[in-house]
């Protein structure tokens, strides 16, 4: 039996339901390239996820439809997330006692009262 | 100059004809929604058909202000011989390579046409083609990247692009075919020219094709696909405006 649908693409293809199918042999993949999207001229870019792509060309083309196709970008880079260099879980612990180290936080400096203060005031 | 009466007639038959293109081109192109080959390009190769549906509305909308139908009305009520598109964009969309190729030889066209008009003294047309530039850079930046990148990737892909090519090659000249009033638009400075715009396409094609590996086949024939502009169409258009304008049909005045 033809299977039949709402979608005219589906009714065009005659997909015969009781055929079996065969999975498709595995295909080499594309590699992932990592994304990164300026907002304005100036500022820092950000990571905001991958595509998979042949090559740099095609990544930044897909980036642009991907990442850029809602908002504002005025800048993309795409960098192969095989040349990224990251650093093992398994040394996880070298960031471990950082939450301790509470004299780095702006927190503790003086102007940070009137910070408070005027964000009380706004709220108010 | 000022406008004569010819010089509107002229002016709606350009807009007409680059607005059925786009429209029509862009329900070919979306019919990959969701069937595209892989994820990132489905996405893509959609978004851009969307964005000749919206270039095609920008156009009938200066139809309207030139005493045309409403947009809407105009693109879903009319049948396959008041359109005046070419018989390039008809074709189904075939397989991706096809389909890619046509993206490239059409897409090229526009680009080098939305150039040319950017500077016309029919400032409604000029603004809409300023405003479109990006848009169809990018368009364009897209279909190159892929034909290069396929016309020399392995013998299939390039076996594919070039028979690609060697089909939608004769169905581009058609995009040039000279419409009625050539003559007019040239002298009030609106548009250079169909003839003009196809010696500079061929100009930028040439180079693309060239590093990807692919020749132009010899013995094309611009006659082959001509009469778009006059009306005369494909066997495919009317089924594609019978799909695409069934449910408006169901009920034209329905608000959206």
């Amino acid at each position: 039996m033809i299977i039949k649908s709402l979608d005219p693409r589906v009714n065009r293809s005659q997909i015969d339901q009781e055929k079996e199918f065969q999975p498709l042999e595995s295909l080499d993949q594309f590699e992932t390239y990592e994304v990164f999207h300026q907002k304005k001229r100036g500022t820092q870019h950000q990571h905001v996820g991958i595509v998979h792509a042949p090559n740099h060309e095609l990544a930044m083309m897909f980036a642009k439809e991907q990442y850029s196709r809602r908002g504002q970008c005025v800048n993309l880079w795409v960098v192969k997330t095989s040349d990224v260099f990251v650093t093992d879980y398994d040394d996880a612990d070298i960031f471990e006692t950082t939450p301790e180290k509470k004299h780095r936080d702006p927190e503790s400096y003086k102007v940070m009262d009137r910070i408070q203060a005027f964000k009380q005031k706004q709220n108010a | 100059m000022e406008y004569t009466e010819v010089h509107v007639l002229a002016v709606k038959e350009l807009l007409y004809k680059m607005a059925d293109d786009q429209l029509i081109l862009g329900h070919r192109n979306s019919e990959w929604t969701g069937l595209g080959p892989v994820l990132e390009e489905d996405i893509a190769f959609s978004s851009m058909a969307q964005d000749k549906i919206g270039q095609a509305h920008a156009l009938y909308q200066i139809l309207h202000e030139l005493g045309e139908g409403e947009p809407d009305t105009v693109a879903f009520m009319r049948n396959a011989e008041q359109f005046h598109c070419c018989h390039l964009v008809e074709i189904p969309i075939g397989e991706y390579d096809f389909s890619l190729m046509r993206h490239f030889l059409f897409d090229r066209a526009e680009q080098l046409r939305f150039e040319l008009l950017s500077q016309s003294s029919f400032e409604p047309l000029a603004q809409v083609a300023r405003k479109f530039r990006g848009e169809v850079k990018y368009h364009v930046m897209h279909a190159d990247s892929w034909v290069k990148l396929l016309g020399v990737g392995n013998e299939e892909s390039h076996g594919r692009m070039q028979e690609a090519l060697n089909q939608a090659f004769p169905l581009a000249l058609g995009i040039f075919e000279a419409g009625p009033y050539e003559d007019a638009l040239k002298e009030a400075g609106i548009f250079e020219g169909e003839l003009h715009l196809r010696n500079l396409w061929l100009e930028a094609i040439k180079p693309v094709l060239h590093a990807a590996h692919l020749s132009i086949p010899a013995e094309a024939n611009d006659a082959l696909a001509a009469g778009g502009r006059y009306g005369k169409h494909t066997a495919y258009l009317q089924p594609l405006l019978d799909e695409m304008t069934e449910v408006f049909r169901i009920d034209p005045a329905a608000e959206w």
